[in-house]
């Protein structure tokens, strides 16, 4: 009996995953080992590309073959080899033996069915259970996963569901045949900080009650820190460090495993600018310390005297829910209801606040791209609502915005030059092609890359990269005000320091005035001077975010700071 | 909708230059008179389209011109519903030999039977159909004699069986090609890949739950399709001597046989709306997301 508890339950020997495509072969994996106890929860950390989901998807033998191609290693589960397993009884395991919950709740369940519907299938094939009991226990999983009224819900559809809910549902149907290993992708990264908070409680709840051994896989470190057991991070397909979370998190050895612990803001003395995981490894992967100048505290000077730039007064906007035959309207969802502040010169404003409280709509409203309901918008002290339509298109070369999805906002075919001439030409036509081209290559150059990729079409970039280009083309015409919605947030955190740290140097260098807009206090409490928290339509809370972090006056500021992920 | 349909085609007849009895040889000017007495033409044009609208709401679409002892209803309702038999196994031939090509081209794709299935279907939307229809009757009927050439005999399936096929066969190589299309989208989200994880064998994942969504752009296909299928087709009808439809449009607008173009538009027209009709049905059913809106 003691043999076979000591016996890993899953290990992973010299794995290696190509993917081979006309273009050449690319190492995914590269020679990875590690094991996973019994009841153990096992990290995997690392950014977008580094392999971990690869990883995760190739111990079901769920990579694409062609082009995925696995040409050595072992992932022995249970003493039989995974890889070797011929695929009638690899099926067996998979949903039964080890289960998976992904990264997108959105289209991870099939939209056409039920969710009960779903979860049963389950049940009724590896557990053989009558239609009739798979619906049951579906219905009995639901309520163990924390979804309310399951008898109800259990007949909904996916898309009748909230993100979190969603996630839920995926981990119910997950947990369905109480699996022996349970490999989460990535599962909170899609959703707002307080759900994270949930989701992340109940799967620690459920490890505990199922006693089963949990892969958590994830680019960002905190998430982890109250959950792992141990932590092994990859960095570029390879494994670069392994060890326990304690050791990880008190004194991590390789550079870049510390490079990825300081990049997350944290609530207490940020750096002047966040460190990254080049202040800790060189291109080459020679570790190196950061400067004293990077690590001294960042101050925040006082802009209360500036001149006030933008003044929102009672502004309210009003979507209708019509209903009916002739689509009377019935009543109006409150996006934006009755908010008031005022933005000075060469400040940042955060607002912070949970999907659907309506921190977009108002960031839209302020420019004008949704018509407000009522409500005044003074822009250096011009009436945004009350302008013509010229005059509107020369007041929109001083107001920009920055959106969350690079990739979509991106025309997928425009090379990023033409991307970022085509609003110099709309405003700067007069200044000449040949003189807009070189201010082209300037702005390419001050958000940090490189000229040479100008001709080149978006989807050769990471993520990192598209945004970077996004700022660009905001700044093309000049701005001085520039609305950020949710900017970093698709971002690996490693990835978000850099991007913030990039958004700070462009202040300073011109002046700029920002709205931030995120559901991240701890970014938002690093970047800008005062923060609103906003819950349904309206701010609750509008401080200095030194006083919004020290000295929570409501209940729900409160809670957005507790839903932020400890661990250091 | 159907009025507005029935208005342009009515004015639209009127406005081409020549008559029904329009002939070579010219009539004596009485004879002329009589016969435009007796059909109404001699009355202002919005006199004949008020009794035209009345006598179509009471269910009569009026005399033929062309065809003497006819009445348009009496023509309709003998060929419309050869036409809709015809149309309707050439409807489900065509979906299921489509969904078939579709599915094996999606599953096997870039490998050689997804080339075969594709090549049939870029055959079949090419090749003009009364080639098809031509080549059909050689090897099938003539050469080995298993089928007749052509004919009706009141629906008899021998007498089915080659107009269906040759009727179908765009619509098998459009429908396949769809699917094709629309499944190997499907069959690249995440939640077939959850499907995957689950368990299930590969043709339970692809039956199960890829089929049903990608089913969604060939629903939307199917309503145009099934009109078009089952009002007739001249080329087929005049090859195949079927007594349908499609022959009364072509023959009726060559001459100016105003009724019967009118009634034969109007039944279309009207299956147009209950397919589209059936269509959104089957669409909401297919689909739960269409629901709300």
């Amino acid at each position: 009996m003691t043999e076979t508890i000591q016996q890993p339950l899953l290990s992973i020997n010299n794995l290696c995953v190509e993917f081979r495509t006309q273009q050449g072969v690319t190492q995914a994996v590269d020679d990875l080992s590690f094991e996973i106890k019994h009841g153990q929860t096992v990290g995997l950390v690392g950014e977008s590309g580094s392999g971990k989901s690869v990883t995760a998807l190739s111990i079901l033998r769920l990579i694409q073959e062609p082009p995925g191609c696995i040409p050595a290693g072992q992932i022995v589960f249970e003493g039989q080899d995974l890889l070797q397993l011929p695929e009638k009884q690899l099926r067996k395991i998979r949903g039964n033996d080890i289960s998976m919950v992904f990264q997108e709740p959105m289209t991870s369940l099939n939209p056409v069915f039920r969710v009960g519907y779903q979860i049963a299938e389950v049940l009724r094939l590896h557990k053989k259970l009558s239609k009739k009991k798979a619906w049951q226990r579906a219905t009995e999983l639901l309520d163990l996963v924390g979804i309310p009224d399951p008898q109800k819900r259990v007949r909904f559809y996916p898309h009748e569901l909230s993100g979190g809910q969603k996630q839920r549902v995926m981990i119910a149907m997950a947990i369905a045949c109480e699996p022996k290993l349970l490999i989460c992708d990535e599962p909170t990264t899609a959703l707002d900080v307080t759900i994270q908070k949930q989701v992340l409680a109940l799967l620690q709840r459920l490890q505990q009650e199922l006693s089963m051994s949990m892969l958590f896989i994830t680019h960002d470190l905190g998430v982890i820190a109250d959950l792992a057991d141990e932590v092994v991070v990859m960095y570029r397909s390879r494994k670069v460090e392994q060890a326990t979370t304690a050791e990880i998190f008190s004194h991590a050895k390789h550079p870049y495993s510390q490079g990825l612990l300081a990049c997350r803001p944290k609530l207490h003395d940020n750096p002047k600018r966040l460190l990254t995981v080049a202040d800790f490894m060189s291109e080459s992967g020679e570790a190196r310390q950061p400067s004293a100048e990077q690590l001294q505290p960042q101050i925040k000077s006082d802009k209360s005297h500036n001149p006030v730039l933008l003044e929102v007064n009672n502004l309210k906007t009003y979507f209708p829910i019509r209903s009916g035959l002739f689509g009377r309207v019935k009543a109006h969802v409150k996006a934006v209801d009755d908010v008031s502040f005022t933005v000075r010169k060469g400040e940042t404003l955060g607002l912070v606040g949970e999907s659907g409280c309506g921190k977009t709509t108002l960031g839209r409203t302020i420019l004008n791209l949704q018509p407000a309901s009522s409500g005044q918008v003074l822009f250096d002290g011009v009436d945004v609502f009350a302008q013509t339509a010229a005059n509107m298109r020369q007041l929109r070369s001083r107001m920009q915005i920055i959106f969350q999805d690079p990739f979509a906002t991106l025309n997928p075919r425009m090379t990023i030059g033409h991307a970022i001439m085509e609003p110099l030409s709309i405003h700067h036509a007069a200044v000449g092609k040949q003189q807009n081209w070189q201010r082209v290559a300037e702005l390419i150059e001050q958000v940090g890359l490189n000229p040479d990729i100008l001709n080149r079409y978006p989807h050769e970039f990471s993520g990192g990269q598209r945004q970077r280009i996004a700022i660009a083309r905001a700044l093309a015409v000049n701005p001085e005000f520039i609305v950020c919605d949710e900017s970093v947030s698709a971002l690996d955190v490693s990835v978000q320091a850099q991007v913030l740290n990039l958004l700070l140097d462009l202040q300073e260098q011109h002046g700029l005035t920002y709205i931030f807009i995120s559901h991240d206090l701890s970014v938002v409490n690093f970047i800008a001077d005062r923060v609103g928290v906003m819950n349904q339509g309206k701010i609750v809370e509008l401080n200095t975010a030194e006083e919004i972090y020290r000295n929570p006056q409501k209940p729900y500021t409160q809670k957005l700071l507790d839903a932020i992920p400890k661990g250091f | 909708m159907l009025w507005l349909i029935l208005t342009l085609t009515f004015f639209l007849l009127r406005a081409a230059p020549g008559g029904p009895f329009d002939q070579e040889r010219e009539l004596p000017p009485e004879v002329e008179q009589l016969v435009a007495q007796k059909y109404q033409l001699d009355q202002p044009l919005h006199q004949q389209y008020a009794n035209y609208l009345k006598s179509v709401l009471s269910g009569d679409l009026g005399p033929s011109f062309q065809y003497a002892d006819h009445s348009v209803n009496q023509l309709i309702g003998l060929s419309l519903p050869v036409s809709l038999q015809i149309g309707f196994c050439a409807l489900i031939f065509s979906l299921f030999c489509g969904l078939l090509l579709g599915i094996i081209a999606a599953s096997y794709a870039d490998r050689w039977p997804d080339l075969v299935a594709m090549i049939v279907a870029v055959i079949g939307i090419s090749t003009p159909n009364f080639v098809i229809a031509r080549l059909l009757i050689l090897w099938l009927a003539v050469h080995w004699q298993w089928l007749p050439v052509a004919g009706w005999q009141g629906g008899d399936w021998p007498y089915l069986v080659l107009p269906v096929i040759a009727l179908s066969f765009p619509y098998i190589a459009a429908i396949a090609r769809l699917v094709r299309g629309a499944l190997l989208e499907v069959l690249q989200q995440p939640f077939v890949r959850t499907a995957q994880a689950k368990g299930l064998t590969r043709t339970e994942v692809v039956f199960k739950h890829a089929l049903q969504p990608a089913l969604l752009p060939v629903v939307s296909y199917l309503g145009p399709a099934a009109v078009g299928l089952m009002t007739g087709s001249v080329v087929i009808e005049q090859i195949f001597g079927i007594p349908g439809m499609g022959r009364y449009f072509v023959q009726g607008a060559l001459n100016r046989d105003y009724t019967l173009v009118l009634g034969v538009v109007l039944v279309m027209g009207l299956m147009m709306l209950l397919f589209n009709l059936l269509v959104d049905l089957l669409y909401r059913y297919l689909d739960p997301r269409v629901k709300g809106t």
